[in-house]
């Protein structure tokens, strides 16, 4: 009933008692979601300056994309990355059951997934080095290395995040801070598997295209 | 990998020497010592009433959102007059380098200010206008009002919050330091690629204005998250989406946008500072470098910018003009469709900004026609309040002055805009001070509606009113002064005067100048009438007490509770029913009803660590700018540090029994009842006489 037609009628309740508690778990993940959608948008920005970059003016007689992108190589890399969100994902599977060494154990393989996934790329870039392609040659690996060690960066702080996280299972447990940090990071860590998987189908698989 | 750069480094200092500091500046010395003596007004009395103590635990590590919006207006309007001050340095300085024979002070050939310096103050002008100054008011009244009109106890993360103010502050702080550390940018406020590059700028100028303007956007991406937050998740029982107040709306809105903009200039400044640091090549002249990757970039953040600035002023007047015409807001649902619209569009406008740079054809016409869209929502705006006004019992209290004046801004600076949409015209007025006039009138409409807001709402945070008749003083005198600056501003864009002179080569712009100068004095006493308000309602707040609606015809909901607002907002949350909660209470005699019992409140404590963050973020930047490498390391080590610790300690917060509340709230409403007796605020009937 609208109840602008009947100002004299009988008033509805003005104060609201009872429970006005917001979940806070939902609360921060909403606000988690948001910032993985600045997280994207920093990610929109550096594939643009990628894309503009990625032409052979840019190049600046430097090295070409296919001389410095290895998709064989890359493609470990991705299977590092997906096999450690596998593990990760089958962690957050065991928290609903509460299993704390389950948990504890799919987070320490996502760690040593990840730091794979680190390794490699820090190996990649020095064999890069090596060979004279340094961010400081050319306007494209300006452009390169920026994208790849930012996606890096992601990474090392989503394992430092694990880190963090193992003390604080253990100390205390399922509680309300601990799973939303936990399905928080889940988030987290899927998104920068799904940027990865942009990497390697924008700079390395397009990259051998001629 | 880090640049190497020439000049004196050590691992200590970085580049920073004594050489660094200006001391031989007459004009920089001018202004410290006018800093100092500011600064020292503000301390002194913290220090002679003993209240360090209370102002570090009450507002430095202050959680609380009315708290916080408070700061961050003090914030803005202190870098406003900064702002204000530059501005009437560049109006004075050409003004006096008018023609070959104009006179030259200090070690100027023309004017008073040497090129370098004169470039700095334009720069930082803008700088600290747009990002220090238009961007912290309105944010800070969002934090202010949203949580109260959805009728929240706070936002959803408080801590958060006061991590973003003071990131923010931070931000500031840097700029500040620039003026008596080493030097500013001096490549403009948009930082014109490539002259932002190391060869071409090797100070530290461009380092202050990138990382000032780096660490407090990331401040507001955080407040963005935390508003849009708050909005969806903390609205009172009822509040439904049809029901959220306009401002609501367009600060969400407008949230959306910080959301999403801010990081791509973050990217752009990023990518700058890889530049800069690490001798990559994004922008560079050569080595395969694009300035105009920048330039999009920039504007992809830029124009968006523009509408994160005026949407939150938009709002404001949708909830001004429909109090003081007291009638409902004509057009709620199209002032919605139309806050998205401009929202949504904002997005593909930037190249506008550019029209000159060679796109094409084409690219110009997409942006030509996308631009002038945006006028369609925007008069869907404008018709709305004037339908508004239309048959309202208006009274021309000094917001609704100063809401009306920005109508006419609007109108000014949206027609003029139209016509550089054009890109025929823009061709031949680009980078003319006619751009300069149309941009200012559309971010002074945002400060006109800043000025009505803070007039509008300061009764309900401080509890008194603002004094009416200074009030219009200031509002009349600054009318004035933006109708004269930017009239012969505009006719001087079209006898062709470029922007960012520091010598004019025409003699003819001489009668213009000077009426551009006549407008700043205006200006000087309009800030001399707002000190006055400020003084004398601070001077009588006794007998300028107000109760929780002292307008009297206020409608939402941030005007039910008590005035000023206590710091858990409402004692017991309200239930809302209408568009218009206030309105519909008072049709029902009803507004004043409080609730009979109380029950337990749940709230956050204070914290030190938004402030510890900050200074670690300033100490970052520092660093950075100076590559002081020890400081801007052990900052940034810092920051993830006490973030982590923090979260072995989650903040559990503290519960209000309602014994206490029953307490808490009797003194209000005693308060209430000693108001209302004594009150001196004329009722809205009588205000029409």
């Amino acid at each position: 009933m609208d109840a602008r037609a009947n100002p004299e009628g009988p008033l509805p309740p003005l104060w609201h008692y009872g429970e006005t508690e917001h979940d806070p778990i939902s609360t921060k993940t909403l606000g988690f979601w948001l910032y993985m959608l600045s997280d994207a948008l920093i990610f929109a920005g550096l594939f643009a300056a990628y894309a503009v970059l990625d032409q052979n003016m840019n190049m600046a007689d430097g090295p070409t994309a296919a001389q410095v992108v290895h998709p064989v190589a890359a493609f470990w890399q991705t299977l590092a990355v997906l096999s450690s969100v596998l593990a990760y994902s089958l962690a957050t599977v065991a928290l609903k059951t509460g299993n704390r060494a389950r948990v504890l154990l799919g987070i320490v393989v996502a760690i040593v997934f990840g730091g794979l996934f680190i390794a490699l790329e820090i190996g990649d870039f020095v064999s890069l080095f090596a060979m004279g392609a340094t961010p400081d040659r050319s306007g494209f690996l300006s452009a390169f290395f920026v994208l790849v060690a930012s996606h890096g960066l992601h990474m090392m702080f989503g394992i430092l995040w694990m880190l963090v996280l193992i003390p604080q299972i253990i100390r205390s447990g399922f509680n309300t801070a601990v799973v939303t940090r936990l399905l928080n990071l889940r988030l987290f860590w899927q998104f920068q598997a799904s940027v990865w998987v942009c990497v390697y189908v924008f700079v390395y698989l397009k990259g051998t295209m001629p | 990998m880090l640049v190497h750069l020439q000049g004196p480094w050590s691992p200590l200092f970085g580049r920073l020497t004594l050489a660094s500091i200006p001391y031989s500046n007459p004009i920089i010395i001018f202004a410290f010592v006018f800093t100092v003596i500011a600064g020292l007004a503000a301390v002194i009395p913290v220090l002679y009433f003993r209240k360090v103590g209370y102002i570090f635990r009450e507002w430095i590590c202050s959680v609380d959102h009315k708290k916080i919006g408070v700061m961050y207006i003090i914030l803005g309007l202190v870098m406003m007059f900064r702002g204000f001050v530059d501005g009437m340095m560049i109006r004075t300085q050409q003004v006096t380098a008018d023609g070959p024979t104009s006179p030259h002070f200090l070690e100027a050939q023309h004017g008073y200010l040497p090129p370098s310096h004169f470039d700095q103050i334009y720069s930082s002008h803008g700088t600290l206008m747009i990002l220090f100054a238009a961007t912290p008011i309105l944010t800070g009244l969002g934090n202010i009002i949203v949580p109260l009109q959805i009728g929240a106890r706070d936002m959803a993360f408080p801590r958060m919050n006061a991590i973003s103010l003071w990131l923010t502050v931070m931000g500031a702080m840097l700029v500040m330091a620039s003026l008596f550390i080493g030097d500013f940018s001096d490549a403009g406020w948009v930082g014109l690629t490539p002259l932002t590059e190391l060869p071409y700028s090797p100070s530290v100028g461009v380092d202050y204005w990138m990382w000032a303007i780096q660490i407090s956007s990331i401040g507001t991406t955080l407040n963005a998250i935390n508003i849009i937050t708050t909005i969806i998740g903390m609205r009172a029982p009822g509040m439904r989406w049809d029901r959220l107040p306009i401002f609501t709306w367009t600060t969400l809105s407008t949230s959306v946008i910080g959301l999403t903009a801010f990081p791509v200039l973050g990217v752009a400044l990023a990518l700058l500072g890889a530049d800069r640091y690490l001798g990559t090549h994004f922008y560079t002249a050569g080595m395969g470098g694009n300035l105009m990757l920048y330039t999009d970039l920039f504007w992809i953040w830029g124009h968006p910018e523009v509408y994160f600035l005026v949407l939150p002023a938009f709002g404001v007047l949708s909830e001004v003009i429909p109090t003081f015409s007291e009638k409902p807001l004509f057009g709620y649902i199209t002032m919605v469709a139309a806050t998205f619209a401009i929202a949504g569009i904002s997005w593909s406008v930037w190249l506008h900004h550019f029209f000159t740079m060679g796109a094409g054809p084409m690219v110009n016409t997409f942006f030509s026609v996308a631009t002038m869209i945006v006028g369609i929502p925007t008069g869907v705006k404008v018709f709305n309040w004037i339908f508004t006004m239309y048959r309202g019992r208006i009274t021309y209290t000094t917001p609704m002055l100063w809401a009306v004046a920005a109508i006419l801004l609007l109108l000014v600076g949206g027609i003029t805009g139209v016509m550089l949409a054009n890109p025929a015209i823009n061709y031949t007025v680009h980078n003319s001070v006619f751009v300069i006039a149309h941009f200012h009138c559309m971010v002074l409409l945002i400060v006109f509606a800043a000025f009505a807001a803070v007039i509008y709402w300061w009764p309900k945070v401080f509890g008194f009113m603002l004094d009416e008749a200074n009030g219009k003083r200031f509002f009349w005198t600054f009318c004035l002064a933006t109708s004269t600056v930017f009239t012969a501003m505009f006719m001087l864009g079209f006898e062709g005067e470029t922007r960012r002179l520091d010598y004019l080569y025409d003699p003819h712009w001489m009668p213009m100048l000077i009426v551009e100068e006549v407008g700043i004095a205006l200006y000087c006493l309009a800030v001399f009438y707002f000190f006055k308000m400020l003084y004398v309602s601070i001077r009588d707040r006794d007998k300028n007490v107000c109760g929780p609606d002292p307008w009297g015809t206020a409608r939402t909901l941030e005007w039910l509770t008590h005035t000023p607002v206590p710091f858990y907002n409402f004692a017991v949350t309200p239930q809302v029913h209408e568009l218009d909660e206030l309105t519909w209470r008072r049709e029902r005699n009803c507004e004043t009803v409080m609730p009979d019992h109380y029950e337990p409140v749940h709230m956050p404590n204070n914290s030190m660590v938004p402030i510890i963050i900050g200074i670690l973020a300033f100490g970052f930047g520092f660093g950075m700018v100076w590559r002081i490498w020890w400081m801007a390391g052990g900052g940034l080590a810092g920051i993830i540090a006490v973030i982590i610790i923090t979260s072995f300690f989650p903040d559990r917060g503290y519960t209000i029994t309602p014994e206490q509340m029953r307490e808490l709230e009797a003194e209000h409403l005693r308060r209430r009842v000693a108001v209302s007796t004594a009150s001196v605020i004329p009722l809205a009937e009588q205000r029409l006489v």
